[in-house]
């Protein structure tokens, strides 16, 4: 079976049961999963027009009165694909913790402060060269009850979209040099080292802005090329 | 601008407990939505249909922190994206949906039955729905298809026709009265749901 997309890229994913993380072991397959061809339902996929985004959508610190508690950041980046083109006009979705490590959420019980002044949420489309820009809050860990002492390690949750369905990819950004690292089974579920990596972003100090924020650079790297044959034949 | 060929993807993550400020808002937080469970546009031809029902875990429980995208074609097997030269520029109906869970695991989808697409070989795929499955506990969503009850081209499909004889009907979609479908989804277990490698 030949397909459009290499399928071997799929192994820098985790797997689905990584038991260390408890929620998978009754979440996962336990059946083998069909492979099948590319098709066109595959190969395509969702197009966005600008109504999606709003202007103020990608900054999370000034759509309310006051200002946001914690450290402004810039996070900015490129969506590429396997071939390192950017993808352009693609959406991208993220969600985060406050500073405080407090999700605006009715199932958080994290006994840490919610901030009226921060929106939880951000949205972007991606320039003619897959460029994207937030300006947020850096995140706080927060704890969570996976096993004794359970920390989540800052992070920025990432939705974004590319060239079709089965580019589709939901992940989480991380910043460099971060403590919990080793102690964290959903980071670790990501078993090779350099796959890991990709997903902690870089202290950019050339963007960063002198005396307003630090900025961090982020790429995504996406499923799938540009030139893709619209069915493997 | 990066040039240089990456070394890899970026590796998946959980959607987690905590993504339906960002993604499933729908009236109960205050970030607005990109997308609903609702395809139907004014302008949209073809069968308004409903598609519902619950996702479980492989204890049978229902998992209420889960979101379901589905991407489909118009009632004439034509899917909105340039790469579809067969795309027709004037409808709104964009083929794509979103939706959380419910307390009980609940989904529904109110869409267009799609209609037949072209598959390998330039044989006629039977109408489906594809589907993608996020939740917390799931590290990589999970992709899976809706089939239709009652279609005779279910028969000579390429890609059921792929799937063991006893598992299909996990992919196929009840009528259950009216302009309704059910299609629950399992994500373990004796029943559960065929999910595709792709």
């Amino acid at each position: 079976m030949t397909f459009a997309y290499p399928i071997d890229s799929n192994k820098a994913h985790p797997a689905r049961l990584s038991p260390d993380y408890k929620s998978t072991v009754k979440r996962s397959p336990s059946k083998p999963l069909i492979i099948m061809p590319h098709t066109l339902s595959e190969l395509t996929g969702p197009v966005y027009g600008h109504e999606t985004v709003r202007p103020g959508d990608a900054d999370l610190t000034t759509q309310h009165k006051g200002e946001p508690i914690g450290e402004r950041i810039i996070v900015h980046g490129h969506v590429l694909d396997e071939d390192g083109h950017g993808v352009p006009n693609t959406l991208v979705e993220i969600w985060q913790a406050n500073a405080c490590g407090r999700y605006i959420h009715v199932r958080d019980q994290h006994p840490a402060p919610l901030d009226p002044n921060f929106t939880g949420a951000g949205r972007a489309q991606t320039n003619s060269e897959g460029y994207y820009k937030f300006v947020t809050m850096k995140p706080g860990a927060y704890p969570w009850g996976n096993h004794h002492n359970a920390w989540r390690p800052a992070h920025i949750h990432f939705s974004v979209f590319g060239h079709s369905f089965v580019s589709r990819l939901v992940t989480q950004m991380y910043f460099p040099g971060d403590p919990l690292f080793p102690f964290d089974p959903i980071f670790n579920s990501v078993t090779d080292a350099k796959a890991r990596a990709r997903m902690i972003s870089d202290f950019d100090l050339e963007n960063t802005q002198p005396e307003w924020a630090l900025c961090y650079r982020f790429n995504l790297v996406l499923r799938g090329r540009d030139a893709t044959p619209m069915e493997a034949k | 601008m990066t040039e240089r060929k990456p070394e890899g993807i970026t590796p998946s993550q959980t959607v987690g407990p905590f993504f339906a400020y960002g993604l499933t808002p729908t009236g109960r937080y205050e970030w607005n939505d990109a997308f609903t469970n609702d395809l139907v546009t004014a302008d949209a031809s073809g069968e308004r249909i409903r598609i519902e029902g619950q996702v479980f875990d492989g204890d049978g429980r229902p998992v209420p922190d889960c979101m379901l995208e589905i991407w489909q074609a118009d009632a004439q097997g034509r899917f909105v994206d340039p790469k579809d030269k067969r795309a027709l520029p004037n409808t709104k109906f964009r083929g794509f949906g979103r939706c959380g869970t419910g307390t009980n695991g609940e989904y529904a989808f109110d869409t267009i039955k799609p209609g037949a697409v072209p598959g390998p070989g330039g044989k006629p795929q039977a109408p489906h729905v594809l589907v993608a499955v996020f939740a917390r506990g799931m590290l990589l969503h999970n992709y899976t298809r809706i089939y239709f009850d009652g279609e005779a081209a279910n028969a000579a499909d390429p890609v059921l026709a792929l799937v063991p004889a006893d598992r299909r009907l996990t992919l196929i979609a009840k009528k259950s009265g009216g302009s309704g479908y059910r299609f629950d989804i399992h994500l373990q277990g004796d029943n559960e749901t065929v999910f595709f490698d792709v």
